[in-house]
């Protein structure tokens, strides 16, 4: 017998009731449902404010997996779905999310999450998903200025970071970490597109150059990509980054130091705070109160 | 008159060694960890295979994109330029030449004497050069030499992520859970892939004669592809991934002439 392969790039799934919460005498009820490529994220709120959410990988059908998620968010907080009055899908797979009252881009909502999240100073914010990565320019409302987007190309963004954990058999919530073990920081890899880096880290690793060496090489490259990409939005403080790649310390620490600002301090999801990763579900949420509100014309 | 043209290509390397302006010898090696030692050894053995030794040889050019590590040569061609060369030279009438290798995949326009007029190069992405093929069949648990064939067969076409290589893995996984079979997901990569090309040649301007050279050249599945997207036929040579060492050859061939009349 052989033994299972370890897979490097699973992350964490988890689900959190907010203790605080009580929606009893509340009556309004309202979801966020945002179905990434890679995860799954689902909130609900209470008059507008973050009562549960579920985080999960996103499977081969997207509809499944916003249910999965949705149902998972509403886990011992003793809703039921009919409970709740409105629900905005958003994410790359928004327009499959059944339960859904709308579908709203994930531009928006992460805007209007990240102002939630941090506050109304955030004015750029940079979102690294599994898919793309997504630089945003938005108002002290939330309400989105103006934004890019690289998707089409896997550098940069999580799943090119799975890629990478695979290849040096890291965990991949130990990544951010490990690529700052080195005692000088090496050059960028020469190329960006995940599957030639992946060569090249391979031709490093035979050279001689430590795991961490080649990782840190790699997510230079990465931080560059983004910084760039920020750079062409115009940034503007206060700047957060969202996404799954907010939790990689090595991208993190990387993007401050090229753009030579600070990201916000992010609540540490670990020990209860709000998950970066949420933003686009917390967004979609709040958006589906004022949709809902708009709907009975308050 | 010996003259030979060395393609130092990224995966393999491929030579050409003339004599009096016809082919006398080829050979090719992988180019691995010592490309310089790789192509001393695929030079000796098409001299030998053309009857000659290293001394006969007027000129050696390289190109490739590991043209400076060619064994002692006498110069150097871009890849574009024995593009031309080399197609104008096989088809008189040839006035766009692609060249699709492992990692790279370019455009060239030339005028009748081969000399080229403008180009389009797609690299630095893996998507639309012979890698997107080799991780395709990876994901598709399929023989690179057997994804050409295997997709003739498909009846329709699924569409997939042509952009990315990291991308179009999990379309092709996305794929099999749907239970698409392995001939139309094949077909699928080639039509993404020849999207990609036709795209950059479309940016050239598509003129007649199309020829087609690199190693993917001998991917019928990607061949039939292309000649759908561009909407022309394509002529292929019988030895399309010698293509560059040809053109490298002729150019050398050119100089040599010139530099000592006959």
């Amino acid at each position: 017998m052989t033994e299972p392969q370890k897979e490097y790039w699973r992350w964490e799934e988890y689900h959190r009731v907010l203790s605080e919460g009580n929606w009893k005498n509340k009556d309004l009820i309202t979801a966020g449902v945002d179905v990434g490529s890679v995860g799954s994220k689902a909130t609900i709120m209470i008059d507008g404010e973050v009562y549960s959410w579920a985080v999960r990988r996103t499977g081969s059908n997207s509809p499944d997996s916003a249910q999965k998620v949705f149902d998972w968010a509403l886990e011992n907080t003793g809703l039921k779905p009919g409970d709740i009055k409105y629900t905005v899908g958003t994410g790359y797979g928004r327009v499959n999310v059944p339960m859904a009252n709308k579908a709203i881009t994930e531009i928006a909502c992460h805007a209007k999450g990240a102002n939630y999240i941090w506050g109304p100073s955030v004015r750029t914010i940079l979102d690294v998903g599994g898919q793309d990565i997504k630089a945003i320019h938005c108002d002290e409302t939330g309400r989105v200025t103006s934004f890019l987007m690289n998707d089409k190309c896997a550098a940069g963004t999580g799943r090119g970071m799975e890629v990478f954990a695979d290849l040096l058999k890291i965990p991949i919530e130990d990544i951010g970490k490990a690529s700052l073990n080195v005692e000088e920081e090496p050059p960028p890899v020469s190329c960006t597109c995940v599957a030639f880096a992946k060569t090249e880290a391979i031709g490093l690793l035979r050279k001689g150059w430590t795991k961490e060496k080649v990782l840190a090489a790699y997510t230079r490259a990465m931080a560059v990509r983004m910084a760039n990409l920020v750079n062409r939005v115009g940034l503007e403080k206060e700047f957060v980054i969202t996404g799954g790649q907010s939790k990689n310390v090595g991208i993190v620490s990387r993007v401050e130091t090229i753009l030579g600002v600070k990201t916000l301090p992010s609540p540490n999801w670990r020990e209860g705070g709000l998950d970066p990763m949420l933003a686009g579900a917390i967004g979609a949420a709040s958006l589906a109160k004022s949709l809902y509100l708009k709907s009975k014309g308050t | 008159m010996f003259v030979a043209g060395i393609d130092m290509g990224i995966q393999t390397i491929k030579i050409v060694v003339l004599k009096d302006g016809a082919v006398a010898g080829r050979a090719k090696a992988h180019s691995g960890f010592e490309p310089t030692k790789a192509a001393e050894q695929a030079l000796a053995e098409a001299l030998k295979t053309a009857g000659a030794t290293r001394a006969d040889v007027a000129l050696v050019f390289a190109t490739g994109s590991g043209m400076e590590m060619a064994p002692d040569a006498n110069g150097t061609v871009s890849m574009m330029g024995a593009d031309a060369k080399a197609g104008v030279h096989l088809y008189p009438d040839a006035r766009t030449i692609i060249d699709v290798g492992a990692e790279e995949a370019r455009a060239v326009r030339c005028d009748e004497r081969g000399i080229m007029m403008d180009f389009v190069v797609n690299e630095r992405c893996a998507a639309g050069a012979g890698t997107f093929i080799e991780a395709m069949a990876r994901a598709l648990e399929v023989k690179l030499e057997d994804m050409g064939p295997l997709s003739l067969k498909a009846e329709r076409a699924s569409p997939i992520n042509a952009s990315c290589v990291i991308f179009g893995e999990s379309d092709v996984v996305t794929l099999i859970h749907r239970q698409e079979s392995k001939p139309e997901i094949a077909r699928a990569v080639f039509d993404a892939m020849a999207d990609r090309v036709s795209s950059m040649v479309h940016r050239l301007g598509v003129n007649p004669q199309v020829v087609l050279v690199g190693g993917v050249a001998k991917d019928v599945g990607f061949v039939e592809s292309l000649k759908r997207k561009l909407g022309t036929n394509v002529l292929i040579p019988e030895y399309p991934e010698y293509a560059g060492a040809l053109g490298a050859a002729l150019i050398a061939q050119g100089k040599a002439k010139g530099a000592k009349p006959q």
